[in-house]
């Protein structure tokens, strides 16, 4: 058999030892690019002629607002996978990707309270932006905690991969709401607007960030999976195995 | 240095952003990192019984 076994990967058995190398690089990656991204935000870029040394939450808030959504987008598609082909490992994906992804929606919301306060003088408004980042922590929470209802495990992959598609309409909402309706929450483009230098700098170090919390968030959920693993396929003869060689 | 801490006087709001943001991924890691452990004795233990 010559041919290429595109599903290889889709067998836990197999995932299982890729995932451990693939998190340790990514983790390794996220802390030098977190490391790389706060010396430009904190040290590098200058403070803002109008929102003073405040516009610096923008370096976490922005990649953890990104991050809220593209987790639920991504933990959407495993579970549509799941659901298509009834498969084990994207529904543990999914399970895996759940606390991440609210995690970095609360990181979003606490940091937009805290950068809220001294920007438009409140930590919160019931705006359209701020409203619909809160209801994405809401299905994350209803994700995992139908989940953890449900004690049949491939009962509870089904019942919360529907619940998590359903709750794609939400993604949309938050993207385009500070279109849609009149926010407090200012529009896409962030305040950049001034000296394209200083700008080139901020988004620099913005970018970066980005780009330590997605590698983070794939280490992390990586790691994750690989307990879900364990403890799901506990009675599988190939997991005591694995268990014993990767220490 | 005390410049720098000071955030031109945001230091509440720059800093609690940071700080806490970086307390729960710190502490996301530790845990994920836990589970894994107990996992992965839990699944030797299954093994040994069998």
């Amino acid at each position: 058999m010559t041919s290429i076994n595109w599903f290889r990967f889709a067998s836990p058995v197999s995932f299982f030892p890729l995932a451990q190398r693939l998190a340790r690089w990514f983790a390794l990656a996220a802390a030098l690019l977190a490391a790389a991204g706060l010396w430009l935000g904190l040290g590098v870029a200058p403070t803002d002629a109008t929102q003073g040394d405040a516009y610096r939450i923008i370096f976490i808030h922005v990649p953890a607002a990104w991050m809220s959504m593209f987790l639920y987008a991504v933990m959407a598609f495993w579970c549509a996978v799941s659901l298509a082909f009834n498969a084990r490992l994207s529904a543990m994906m999914a399970q895996a990707l759940a606390p991440t992804g609210a995690l970095f929606t609360a990181i979003a919301l606490w940091t937009g309270a805290l950068w809220g306060r001294p920007a438009w003088g409140t930590y919160w408004a019931w705006d359209a932006r701020m409203t619909s980042e809160l209801i994405l922590l809401f299905l994350y929470f209803g994700y995992m905690a139908l989940r953890q209802a449900i004690d049949d495990p491939r009962r509870a992959d089904r019942a919360s991969a529907v619940l998590a598609l359903v709750g794609v309409v939400n993604l949309p909402v938050i993207y385009f709401s500070v279109k849609w309706w009149n926010t407090l929450h200012q529009g896409a483009s962030v305040s950049l607007t001034s000296a394209p230098k200083m700008a080139a700098i901020m988004l620099a170090a913005m970018l970066v960030m980005a780009f330590a919390a997605w590698f983070y968030a794939i280490a992390v959920t990586l790691t994750r999976v690989r307990a879900i693993i364990l403890e799901r396929e506990r009675r599988a003869a190939w997991v005591g195995e694995l268990a014993e060689a990767a220490r | 240095m005390n410049e720098f801490f000071a955030m031109g006087g945001y230091a509440f709001y720059v800093w609690g952003a940071y700080g806490v943001t970086a307390l729960v991924l710190v502490a996301e890691a530790i845990t994920v990192r836990a589970r894994l452990k107990a996992a992965r004795e839990a699944a030797r233990e299954a093994e040994g019984g069998r």
